[in-house]
């Protein structure tokens, strides 16, 4: 136990999407393990093109506030969503997909970025992963 | 003894520490990896993690805000 990092993306929020894959990203880097389980509107971003698609989780102003942030990170050299995603998967990170969300939701897996998600999966699988983890977020 | 360079000027959290990270994986034993950048955090979160890792820190210098750290796998 200890080298493990396993965190709910349960929102869909650009911001928030920011924090999960840059926790999770810095947590490979440092030599742990990471598993990230997509859940109710997190899950939305992994349909085919959405990952850049949700907004921001405040002062969002119909699209303003989150343009305005963007051009922000991009004058910081902030990462894209998509480069930390590929990164995450390129350093052994998992994408745990919740399988009644899906049926919740009506998605199908052909409706997802399948070639990311390594299982398609419950309650229970999240649970074998966070036991042994030292550290759990939800997002 | 091949040295692999790692050039993340200019770039911010969390790229410089992926990047070292993408290269220490694709080094072989021995080999010395290279990381230059801007990041102020990095320079000292970059040492964090190769001692994580156990891997050796060979040194950390630092001239006009861009810092190079040396790392052996």
């Amino acid at each position: 136990m200890g080298n493990k990092a396993t965190i709910i993306v349960h929102s869909g929020d650009m911001d928030k999407i920011y924090s999960a894959l840059i926790v999770a990203n810095g947590a490979l880097a440092m030599g742990m393990e990471v598993s990230l389980y997509f859940t109710f509107w997190g899950l939305q971003r992994l349909k085919k093109g959405a990952l850049e698609k949700g907004p921001l989780s405040k002062m969002n102003m119909l699209g303003l506030g989150k343009w305005m942030v963007k051009r922000r990170m991009k004058k910081a050299g902030v990462a894209s969503l998509e480069r930390l995603l590929q990164d995450f998967r390129e350093l052994g990170g998992k994408i745990l997909a919740c399988d009644m969300t899906m049926e919740v939701m009506g998605m199908k897996k052909e409706d997802l970025r399948d070639d990311l998600i390594s299982e398609y999966c419950a309650v229970g699988t999240y649970i074998t992963e966070a036991r042994e983890s030292s550290v759990t977020l939800f997002i | 003894m091949p040295e692999i360079k790692v050039d993340c000027t200019n770039q911010t959290c969390p790229v410089p520490l992926v990047e070292t990270r993408k290269a220490l994986r694709k080094a072989k034993e021995g080999d010395v990896v290279e990381v230059t950048g801007t990041h102020p955090a990095s320079k000292k979160e970059i040492p964090m993690a190769v001692k994580a890792l156990g891997l050796e820190l060979m040194d950390v210098q630092e001239k006009d805000g861009v810092w190079k750290i040396r790392i052996r796998r």
